[in-house]
């Protein structure tokens, strides 16, 4: 492949990145500002008002306990609504099909989008541990697990969003899923408690749910401590990004959603 | 050369619907193409596939010698495509839009920028850089996204009836603009419900019916062989009776407007002498019908009569498929 087709997809990626993070900013009252309110209100009920009559949890103050939880789960909501709704929206008004007369290959477009959702996921991520840092001191075990557990994360629930606004036939699908299965799969994800909490079978089921792994891992990245082997979680991810992937490319070159 | 070849092309919608039927269609580069057709005839479908909008079911398309199937990404860098409704983000401003498309052709940003200022000053669309898209009027949004369509410079231009809707005035100036970039060496496939729009633009038409390009020819041999045209005349005075005159028709519109069909043969000032001698003096005529329209209607009527590809009376310079 040529040097200048490399260009030229990376002309294109940048355009779309650019597109995608001007868009979110340029709204950022709608798309950045509410989850670092309502992760405030966490920090404040739950962290400082009720956290310290519930008392340490895995050997941390409650507060510090839920912190990860509760950036992953703005980082995940963020991501997700990101590309479903800019998608979605370009389906909507046709302008999707900018994209789709150009040379712009599908692994690009998708790079671009999911790129989108990442950039929103992490903005709002810092925001979210920045006021976190407000109520306690965060100390960092692993960095390195720190970024790519957080940046994996995003990139997985970007492609959801992505797969979501590819099958949405109305503003009510791109809803759906993030009401009906995100939110309480994050809720029961270990953000607010322990799984050697829960009763008998409970902790096993939950092993069921994905975000779990995420939030534990996270935990391990903050804290140094996490219910879940740290490979298990890695692999998990990295499995279901390259499934996702590979059907989101499929969808795009089938058109489906897209093309007549 | 061939700029464009579509060979075989078949597209069936999930409804079942077959809205193009092998449609074989080729465009030399450097043409001014006209694709007609009446509503419903497959003329939208035919252009989302050759601009990679629509799926086809069946059929192969080559711009340039590219083949769509096996090298898409060369095949659509070289073709621009203004389509029939609206598609932008009606929240981006002007200038947005043209540089992000240019963008996703592989311009550098700086380029793009360069490139966008030349076609909005070209299209009258500069002043309106900073405008959001949804403050733009219908005319404006036509020409942007003629501008939009060539940032990228396409050896093929695609427009799918890109006047309609708009006013005489802006209509004049994009086809003043179509033809000076098709004399610059774009090729330009046009589809218009407009068919003096194709009849002043293109050089060589294909009508397209019921998923079928049913003709096509050079325009000029096609207006030759048209076998007649209707004019109204209005009439200074009273007409009391209406004269017999060999091979024009007539037909009294009311007491001072006919309305008479020339022959082919037959000239307008023979029909003026004829006239003068009942009496009858002509104040002004025009022309009834667009001759180009006049020659669609016979020929869809035509095939939709007859399923011959050989018909007694068929013009001999319009190669019917």
């Amino acid at each position: 492949m040529s040097d200048g087709r490399w260009k030229r997809y990376w002309v294109a990626y940048e355009t779309l990145v650019a597109k995608e993070a001007l868009r979110f900013l340029r709204i950022w009252i709608q798309t950045l500002l509410p989850s670092v309110i309502t992760t405030t209100l966490y920090f404040v009920i739950f962290g400082r008002l009720i956290g310290e009559r519930i008392g340490p949890m895995d050997g941390f103050a409650y507060l510090d306990f839920i912190v990860p939880g509760l950036v992953l789960m703005a980082v995940i909501t963020n991501a997700y609504a990101n590309v479903v709704s800019s998608f979605y929206s370009s389906k909507f008004s046709h302008y999707i099909e900018e994209l789709l007369v150009s040379p712009t290959p599908n692994w690009v477009i998708l790079a671009g989008y999911v790129s989108g959702g990442v950039l929103r996921g992490l903005s709002v991520g810092v925001g979210v541990t920045l006021v976190g840092l407000l109520f306690t001191d965060l100390h960092i075990h692993s960095y390195g697990i720190t970024l790519l557990i957080i940046l994996l994360t995003a990139i997985l629930f970007s492609l959801g969003g992505f797969i979501n606004a590819v099958f949405a036939n109305s503003f009510d699908d791109i809803s759906i899923i993030p009401t009906f299965v995100l939110t309480p799969l994050t809720y029961l994800g270990g953000v607010f408690y322990s799984i050697d909490l829960l009763p008998g079978i409970w902790s096993q089921v939950s092993l069921l749910n994905p975000i779990l792994y995420m939030v534990n891992a996270f935990r391990y990245g903050l804290l140094g401590v996490s219910d879940i082997p740290l490979w298990i979680a890695f692999t998990l991810i990295g499995c279901c990004i390259l499934v996702l992937t590979a059907f989101s490319l499929n969808l795009l070159r089938r058109g489906v959603g897209i093309k007549s | 050369m061939s700029a464009l070849i579509a060979h075989q092309l078949r597209k069936v919608y999930p409804s079942g619907l077959e809205a193009l039927k092998g449609v074989d269609l080729s465009v030399e580069a450097g043409d001014f193409f006209a694709l007609l057709g009446p509503n419903g005839a497959g003329k939208s479908t035919l252009i989302g596939i050759l601009t990679s909008l629509i799926n086809k079911t069946a059929g192969r398309v080559e711009v340039f010698g590219h083949d769509l199937d096996r090298e898409p990404e060369q095949v659509r860098a070289r073709l621009g495509v203004v389509p029939q409704e609206f598609n932008f983000n009606l929240f981006l401003p002007v200038l947005e839009v043209v540089i992000n498309q240019a963008g996703y052709f592989g311009i550098p940003r700086r380029e793009a920028r360069v490139r966008a200022e030349y076609y909005l000053r070209k299209l009258d669309l500069w002043e309106r850089r900073e405008t959001q898209m949804r403050q733009l009027s219908g005319g404006l949004k036509r020409r942007l996204m003629i501008a939009r369509a060539l940032v990228h410079q396409p050896q093929v231009l695609i427009l799918d009836e890109p006047t309609a809707g708009v006013d005489i005035e802006i209509r004049r100036s994009m086809w003043h603009y179509l033809r000076e970039l098709n004399d610059n060496g774009t090729t330009i496939i046009l589809t218009t419900h407009y068919l003096e729009e194709a009849e002043s633009l293109c050089r060589h038409l294909a009508i397209i019916n019921h998923g079928a390009i049913i003709a096509t020819a050079e325009i000029a041999d096609l207006l030759k062989e048209l076998r007649s045209e209707t004019f109204v005349l209005n009439l200074r005075g009273r007409l009391t009776e209406l004269p017999a005159l060999g091979g024009f028709v007539l037909d009294a519109i009311d007491e001072s407007t006919l309305e008479v069909e020339v022959s082919r043969g037959h000239s307008i000032s023979g029909l003026f002498e004829a006239l003068s001698r009942y009496g009858i003096e002509v104040m002004s005529l025009r022309n009834k019908q667009n001759r180009l329209e006049k020659l669609f209607l016979d020929m869809v009527d035509h095939r939709s009569d007859t399923a011959t590809s050989s018909t007694p009376g068929q013009p001999s310079g319009v190669s019917y498929e």
